[in-house]
């Protein structure tokens, strides 16, 4: 999922302090799930925001609060649509695509972040959340015994470990482990430790972070005649 | 008589039923002496607290707020009351960068015989609330005391609706 965590009230205050009424909304899916966008979030926000707003003498500002089931898909904005016409802004707790999309939908209206979003990861324990992936766009997990040396390397290296690798630690910080000694070590318990001794090729960059804003495409599910535009 | 009181701080004091609940009845049974700016809303459990309440109380303009639950260890729970206490932590980091002092909360532990502690724990939110001043987020009291009021039903109704 997409991890995020949320902006300090003060960054949220000064954002919207000029507008007069402001509508802060969370989304139900992935900040849901990290517990920095969702629902009850919103509200702890809401609060916090119109308590901030009223301490600068800004009290007159209206915040209300709403969530939405997805905000990066154009079809669940719709139940927000007809609510929009009563702002002058949004603070979106959504992710970096949801302030986006909802900035497309409503070109009229400014939408500011009211989250930082992080990275793609997983829910490593309670309350933490751990980077897994970066969507480098080829993914080669199978050449690395399932373990991403570009997410969890500090030096994204593709032939380690480096002379940093201590104890299964890495030497930019003792709590994190060298992603090479995992490797490893599950390679061998895989039997697949000699997959290791090839030189691995350097990575497609292409289709990562060169070349603009990425797109994936399904013809079979674009709707006929419109393309992908539709 | 009236701006006497309504000079004193107002504090919404939530209290866990199995101990600070029966603690606050024992020190009125005892007929204690404390500040009689403290409210008290009834939870089930400290655990069932949320950072959102405590900001409501805050929102509606009370000068400090206190979660009082059972003594470490003594959950009925098992750990709603160590639960609280971080989400204490948490609504002091918010109140901090909301521009409030974080001292306006804070979790106590206290167990149903220390109606004695009760008390005290009022008392010394009380002389703090004092010293810190007002909240700059109260405009009357009477607003404040009808928030805190709502909450309060708000809260009994969940508990008769949890023990039916």
């Amino acid at each position: 999922m997409i991890v995020a965590d949320r902006k300090n009230v003060r960054e949220i205050r000064d954002m919207i302090k000029d507008h007069d009424r402001v509508l802060l909304v969370g989304c139900g899916t992935c900040v849901t799930v990290c517990l920095a966008g969702g629902e009850r979030e919103v509200g702890i926000l809401g609060a916090a925001v119109r308590m901030a707003l009223k301490l600068i003498g800004r009290g007159n500002v209206v915040v209300d609060e709403c969530t939405i089931e997805r905000q990066c898909e154009d079809a669940f904005i719709d139940a927000l649509a007809p609510r929009v016409a009563d702002y002058d802004a949004i603070c979106s707790l959504g992710c970096g695509a949801g302030v986006q999309t909802l900035a497309e939908r409503f070109p009229d209206t400014p939408v500011y972040p009211g989250l930082n979003t992080q990275f793609i990861g997983i829910l490593e324990s309670q309350g933490v959340w751990t980077e897994k992936c970066v969507g480098c766009g080829s993914c080669r997990l199978d050449e690395f015994a399932g373990i991403c040396p570009i997410s969890r390397c500090a030096k994204r290296l593709f032939n380690g470990p480096c002379g940093g690798s201590r104890d299964g630690k890495c030497e930019v910080d003792p709590q994190i482990e060298c992603a090479w000694q995992l490797i490893y070590d599950r390679a061998r318990a895989l039997g697949i430790l000699d997959r290791l001794e090839a030189i691995a090729a350097p990575q497609d960059w292409s289709t990562g972070l060169d070349g603009g804003p990425r797109k994936v495409v399904r013809e079979d599910q674009c709707i006929a005649d419109l393309g992908p535009s539709a | 008589m009236t701006d006497d009181r309504d000079a004193q701080p107002l504090i919404l004091a939530f209290c866990c039923h199995y101990c600070a609940y029966a603690a606050a009845d024992l020190a009125g049974a005892m007929r204690l002496q404390y500040p009689d700016n403290v409210r008290i809303l009834r939870l089930p459990c400290t655990g069932k607290i949320e950072v959102n309440y405590i900001l409501a109380a805050f929102e509606h303009g009370v000068d400090g707020v206190i979660v009082a639950g059972c003594l470490e260890g003594g959950c009925h729970f098992l750990e709603g009351n160590l639960r609280a206490r971080r989400r204490v932590e948490r609504a002091k980091q918010l109140l901090d960068e909301i521009g409030l002092e974080p001292e306006r909360v804070e979790m106590f532990n206290l167990s149903s015989a220390d109606g004695p502690r009760f008390a005290e724990i009022v008392t010394e939110m009380s002389e703090r609330l004092a010293r810190l001043g007002p909240s700059p987020l109260r405009t009357d009291r009477s607003s404040t005391e009808e928030g805190v009021e709502e909450m309060t039903r708000q809260a009994d109704a969940v508990v008769a609706g949890e023990s039916e």
